[in-house]
């Protein structure tokens, strides 16, 4: 699917998500590839079954290879969508009547009760689309595979992503993506996985797979060590869109979501201001804060009260309100105080060494280094290149030789040369000061 | 790693009513301590803070008293599980626990296991 990847590289942007806007032609091709795609895909699936998800995806995929030929030459038609509604529906009919064909003479004992007509109808009204979508990412984020395989499957099948680039932004190789989504394709047909809502007793349940995985998923973007900073963008961007389509279903709107989407916008709202050009990360107190969205800003506020109402407390608030205070820029006690509370309550729902790390820092701000050294030490997290860093921080003026040695120790450590300058600079500083 | 229990109990005595700022210092150092205990990566269980207002105490032969089981002038506040490789571990734990600052005291109880004979 080279066609796909090149024109997916495109234009596509937050503000396409969140404030939908009338595109231009140029802008159409691109555009409507990727979202065709997997609409087509979704309303397929749906119609053909889970077992048979390798026949909808050569269905779509044989139609957008015709879309580009044909219109390269002949041009974009009067109706994009249609023309690509009307290919795809006559492949699948002419794949139906085969396989009618195939079964009445291989099998003329033909028990089965055959509810599929002849003429295929393909129901692509808006609301089907959305429906099917849904319907799909419960399919995808199913418990029965691993959340690395429900990933690179919403990757695969919700995003139209190619292999190639789920094995990019998954540091990894082809053969290796190709194996886990087949393992994974194949658990859910044993499994007689069906592309169907959830029902009334299990959706808590399954909602709460689905927003792991979208967290997951957007983690990977944000936080990867991939070169390719605008294939990283694109995983948060697709996890954000992704998390909306739950937003713009009722039964799936709930606070957790609306939280969730939130603590996208917030961190997404820094993803300029903290990858340098070599995809390296800045840390938050050095990054150039005119960079940051404003929009994208107001947009997480807007979430987050929208998540407040009810009686939940999950990760995703605390999360979303740990991100909402580092967008406060002025370094107030109110503001560290607040976001210590917030780890102090997430550390206690489940532990990461990246929160027990940022907690300490917090806790730095509020009730000086020396507090906070006496908790890092209790940290246990030696070899993470962060926890000496921060020691090397917390050490700064208060101990310089033992700032020296975590500084180095970090040094040897790393993995960027941006970050090893920065060290490097930290070490001399603390050098003059001894 | 073992589970133990730390099992918290408060004071009845009345020279322990703090004021309503000993209260907020009170509950920063309970949600700090949590906070460490949770950084650490040691917290199995954060357990549950036991209410006062509904509480009664069930005795032999059906009697039953109103609030919790004040018999020796202390009740049972709240617990957690903690992650430790020994029981001394989880008692040098115990030891920083903010219930101190209102006269009470901790019990560290080793969590059975199935093939436990304790």
């Amino acid at each position: 699917m080279t066609i796909t990847k090149n024109l997916r590289r495109s234009l596509y942007s937050y503000k396409d998500l969140l404030f939908p806007f009338k595109m231009k032609e140029q802008e159409l091709i691109p555009h409507l590839f990727r979202t065709e795609y997997r609409k087509l895909i979704a309303v397929l699936c749906k119609h053909f079954g889970f077992e048979c998800i390798e026949i909808a995806e050569d269905i779509a995929s044989d139609t957008f290879l015709l879309a580009t030929e044909t219109w390269s030459f002949k041009g974009l038609p009067n109706n994009p969508a249609a023309w690509l509604y009307t290919v795809a529906r006559n492949k699948a009919n002419d794949y139906l009547k085969h396989h009618h064909l195939f079964d009445e003479k291989i099998s003329p004992l033909i028990e089965l009760e055959s509810t599929i007509n002849y003429e295929m109808d393909i129901d692509l009204s808006n609301r089907n689309i959305a429906d099917s979508e849904l319907q799909m990412m419960f399919a995808v984020c199913h418990p029965s595979i691993s959340t690395e395989a429900q990933i690179g499957l919403a990757l695969r099948i919700l995003c139209g992503f190619g292999i190639e680039e789920i094995a990019n932004a998954f540091l990894t190789n082809k053969e290796t993506i190709n194996k886990r989504l087949l393992r994974a394709k194949d658990k859910l047909r044993t499994e007689k996985v069906k592309i169907e809502f959830p029902g009334e007793g299990e959706i808590n349940q399954r909602l709460n797979t689905v927003l792991t995985t979208l967290y997951l998923l957007f983690s990977e973007g944000y936080y990867s060590f991939s070169q390719d900073v605008i294939l990283r963008k694109d995983l948060c961007l697709e996890a954000m869109r992704l998390t909306l389509i739950l937003i713009e279903n009722d039964q799936t709107n709930k606070p957790s979501v609306n939280a969730l989407i939130s603590l996208m916008c917030f961190h997404a709202s820094r993803f300029d201001a903290r990858i340098n050009q070599n995809g390296e990360s800045i840390l938050y107190p050095e990054q150039d804060k005119s960079l940051w969205d404003m929009e994208l800003i107001a947009k997480g506020e807007y979430f987050l009260n929208r998540a407040s109402k009810g009686n939940s407390l999950t990760k995703y608030h605390l999360e979303a309100g740990i991100a909402f205070w580092h967008t406060r820029q002025t370094d107030s006690n109110e503001k560290w105080k607040n976001i210590l509370y917030l780890y102090n309550q997430l550390l206690q729902i489940e532990y990461s060494p990246m929160a027990a790390l940022n907690r300490t820092f917090a806790l730095s701000k509020v009730y000086g280094k020396q507090e906070a050294l006496s908790e890092a030490e209790k940290l246990n997290l030696q070899g993470n290149y962060l926890y000496h860093t921060l020691l090397g921080e917390l050490y700064t003026d208060i101990d310089n030789s033992m700032a020296i040695i975590h500084f180095r120790k970090a040094l040897s450590l790393s993995k960027s040369s941006s970050e090893r300058m920065h060290l490097l600079n930290k070490i001399e500083h603390c050098k003059i000061l001894n | 790693m073992k589970e133990f229990a730390l099992i918290f109990r408060n004071s009845t005595n009345a020279e322990f009513t703090p004021s309503p700022d000993q209260m907020q210092e009170v509950m920063t150092s309970w949600i700090n301590w949590m906070g460490s205990l949770g950084a650490q990566g040691i917290l199995a269980d954060k357990g549950n803070r036991l209410g006062f207002t509904e509480s009664k105490t069930v005795k032999p032969n059906n009697v039953v008293t109103d609030g919790p089981y004040t018999e020796i002038k202390e009740f049972i506040s709240g617990y957690i599980v903690l992650k430790t490789a020994t029981l001394d571990d989880a008692v040098e734990i115990a030891k920083g626990c903010p219930v101190f600052k209102v006269g009470g005291n901790v019990e560290v109880r080793g969590v059975v296991d199935m093939n436990d004979n304790n």
